[in-house]
């Protein structure tokens, strides 16, 4: 079966600087796979590339069917409408509501089901009375799980997250871990980028060890 | 398209909404420049009549500027900037929001700055059918012109002084022709103010089709 990550020496120029230089990584459909490095070994910058975001500066790349060496801004867009990122920063409208938030992504992914925004917000552990609360007024962790429903509601087939536990409370950790096997029991793939190694080994995950841009080890 | 181009304004009105920026800011700001205008060419009363028009717009176009400057800040983070980009919504639908939800927050400062030129001012607002079209169509030009400016400083640190000075020069035919049109209407004598509104709906018409046509280059690269 096709991977849903294919990176062959895949290089990623952040200006000078070389994000990726070289990568070689398959990742398969269901798979759980887990990130680790020091920090400016590369793991942002391979999630971002594979979310169609930084550039591909050399190497070949497909993700989740799509060129992104060949196939331009149209493949990048794509790719784009396929998976879900929760980067360092929370990617949310601070002056928006909680459910205007989640609705935002519901909508533009044209997700069907009304109540698709409540389910993603109670899933991630966030209750009725903070919907409508801006989200500049709510603590680091329950930014960080609206932003985790603003992935959820999308249910995309690829999850890309950067450093998903942080912030998070024991609860918020243990939720999160559940989440994850869940979408992959649902047939999603997903990549963490941690630097919580027990954390990531007791998801059962795969890790892939990145040093200076390059995959130095797997197990 | 116009899917998207609903989604992006209907999120960019609620931002507006729930903030209150321009309602509680550019609004008063306008006005204030109107009521400045008036201190300042007070002692000749025929002199603010005649000006009326021009003042009119100028104050438009800067709380435009502000406008643009609100509508483009909340996308300057990349965390923001990666939104738009992840939603999947097309650029040209991007584009055609940010230009509908500037527009709609001009089109009500416009309305509030007429009534304040006819305090203020004492001018006496004549031809409606083409003081309608002009605000309508500047207003489609100013919001389409600046959402293709706003972008390109999306990101900058220096945003804030690099959209007004990217707007404003290109924004002169719109002072132009708005003004002519307005002045044609205020003097009754519509006929001589069509021209400068036809020249306001293809000034429109060209940023409308430029951003359509560009906006996912600027996107991808800001």
């Amino acid at each position: 079966m096709e991977p849903v990550i294919s990176l062959r020496a895949a290089v990623s120029l952040l200006g000078r600087f070389p994000g990726l230089a070289g990568v070689d990584l398959d990742v398969h459909r269901g798979e759980l796979v887990a990130l680790h490095g020091p920090n400016g070994a590369g793991k942002t910058t391979l999630l971002r590339l594979c979310a169609g975001l930084a550039p591909l500066s050399s190497g070949t790349a497909t993700v989740v069917g799509f060129d992104l060496a060949d196939g331009g801004r149209r493949a990048r867009r794509e790719v784009r409408r396929r998976v879900g990122l929760l980067g360092h920063g929370a990617g949310l409208y601070d002056d928006l509501g909680v459910d205007d938030n989640i609705a935002f992504w519901a909508r533009a992914a044209r997700v069907p089901d009304a109540d698709a925004v409540v389910r993603a917000r109670r899933g991630v552990g966030l209750p009725d009375r903070v919907a409508g609360v801006s989200v500049a007024r709510l603590s680091a962790g329950q930014r960080r799980r609206t932003a985790l429903a603003c992935v959820l509601v999308r249910r995309p087939e690829l999850w890309l997250l950067d450093e998903p536990h942080a912030g998070l409370d024991a609860e918020g950790r243990d939720l999160l871990d559940r989440l994850l096997h869940q979408a992959v029991d649902a047939g999603a793939t997903v990549v963490v980028a941690s630097h919580e190694h027990d954390r990531t080994s007791s998801l059962g995950a795969r890790v892939v060890t990145l040093v200076g841009g390059a995959v130095v080890g797997e197990g | 398209m116009l899917a998207d181009a609903w989604l992006i304004a209907a999120k960019d009105l609620r931002l507006e909404w729930r903030s209150r920026v321009t309602l509680a800011q550019i609004a008063p700001f306008a006005v204030l420049v109107l009521v400045l205008f008036g201190f300042a060419l007070d002692p000749d009363r025929g002199l603010l009549a005649a000006a009326t028009p021009g003042l009119y717009w100028v104050a438009v176009l800067f709380a435009s500027v502000l406008a643009v400057q609100r509508a483009f800040a909340v996308e300057s983070t990349e965390s923001s900037r990666d939104i738009l980009l992840l939603s999947g919504v097309v650029p040209s639908g991007v584009f055609l929001g940010k230009a509908l939800a500037i527009s709609v927050q001009l089109l009500a400062l416009e309305v509030l700055l007429l009534g304040g030129v006819a305090v203020f001012y004492g001018a006496t607002l004549r031809g409606w059918l083409l003081l309608a079209v002009t605000v309508l169509s500047a207003t489609a030009g100013i919001a389409a012109a600046g959402s293709l400016y706003g972008v390109l400083a999306t990101g900058l640190r220096v945003r804030d002084t690099l959209v007004p000075l990217l707007m404003l020069p290109v924004l002169a035919p719109v002072l132009l022709g708005a003004t002519r049109a307005f002045e044609a209407a205020l003097e009754d004598t519509p006929a001589d103010g069509w021209p400068w509104a036809g020249l306001l709906v293809l000034f429109a018409l060209a940023y409308l089709g430029a951003g359509v046509a560009a906006y996912g280059s600027l996107l991808e690269e800001t």
